[in-house]
């Protein structure tokens, strides 16, 4: 006998993801997902942003890493609220994950949440968070060709950073053949140049990410 | 190896719908996977093998639909196929596309044995 499902793989993932995104907007936050691979700069990108927007936003961090505290307790150094999710293994955070740790957070007293996903281009791809919008960071030393290697990631973007581009003369990054590439497929997304370490080019990011917690906020 | 937990929901998916039926066995299971996906269909299938042994669907076929890229230019109008790697209209060359076909994750149906399930009355 058969027996039709016509149902999304992953519904169970989308339903919970749905159910974050009602309550991010019942307390009105904006929730940033960061994706990136391991050693591209989230953190330091991540605190970057926090810098640059602490005077106007209230913002808060659930760190993703298959093990170890390090990155939640780099954040709370800076005296941000921080919640480590470790997947014990698991490649990507799902949306059940992010429903558990969003109990340990003050939304109410809250505007801007970023996500650090697992160091990933690949697999987090498919999981829905329930997030306003996804950033994809590249920095300069993995090189230009990367959305050849993982186009997912970058289609699924909202924004891309290209980080360490102080670091641009030590690497042969062809910056033209990159944007081409990241264009070909996505053709709305942004593409920030910046540098988390030195600065340059966060103030840019950071006005795009405001202009979008803002434009969330008025819905 | 995200595909083990991609493989799972199917799992999980047919064995609700299996058991919900009555059924004794699952003989297929029938999924789509879109080629602009980051699913690798091998992948899936290693996982179906070493996830259902013991399971309702132990022995199920994992028949895997793959659609490639198919999409529509929101310049000109233009519906054109393409590859995972690029996007652009090929009528027009804009980058302003969005994506109709290729984008798939789904469960399509399953095949099941049921007693007294095949006897149509």
């Amino acid at each position: 006998m058969e027996i039709d499902l016509s149902r999304p793989i992953l519904a169970r993932n989308e339903a919970l993801a749905e159910a974050n995104r009602s309550r991010f907007a019942t307390s009105k936050v904006f929730a940033l997902d960061v994706l990136a691979s391991p050693g591209a700069g989230k953190t330091t990108t991540i605190l970057a942003t926090i810098t640059a927007l602490r005077d106007r936003y209230r913002i808060a961090v659930i760190e993703g890493d298959i093990a170890s505290k390090v990155d939640a307790e780099k954040v709370k150094a800076h005296g941000i609220p921080a919640v480590q999710i470790n997947t014990g293994g698991a490649c990507h955070l799902e949306s059940d994950m992010i429903s558990r740790a969003l109990d340990a957070l003050p939304l109410d007293d809250l505007d801007l949440l970023i996500i650090e996903n697992v160091g990933n281009l690949v697999c987090p791809t498919e999981f829905d968070l329930g997030q306003g919008a996804r950033v994809v960071i590249l920095s300069v030393p993995e090189g230009h060709d990367k959305p050849l290697k993982y186009p997912g990631i970058f289609a699924a973007a909202d924004a891309v950073l290209l980080n360490k581009v102080d670091a641009a003369g030590f690497f042969d990054f062809d910056e033209a053949e990159f944007v081409d590439s990241v264009r070909r497929l996505n053709g709305d997304a942004p593409i920030f140049r910046m540098s988390a370490k030195t600065g340059e080019g966060v103030d840019a990011w950071a006005e795009w990410l405001a202009t979008r917690i803002e434009g969330s906020a008025a819905l | 190896m995200h595909e083990m937990g991609v493989t799972t929901e199917v799992l999980r998916a047919v064995i609700d719908a299996g058991t919900a039926a009555g059924a004794t066995r699952v003989n297929s299971v029938s999924i789509t996977i879109g080629e602009l996906t980051e699913i690798v269909p091998d992948a899936l299938q290693f996982a179906w093998e070493a996830l259902t042994p013991g399971t309702l669907a132990a022995g199920a076929v994992l028949n895997i639909r793959e659609t490639g890229g198919r999409s529509v230019c929101l310049q000109c109008g233009a519906e054109f196929d393409h590859g995972r790697f690029d996007r652009r209209c090929t009528a027009c060359e804009s980058f302003a596309t969005q994506v109709m076909v290729g984008d798939e994750l789904m469960i399509d149906h399953i095949d099941v044995d049921v007693p007294d399930g095949d006897v149509e009355a």
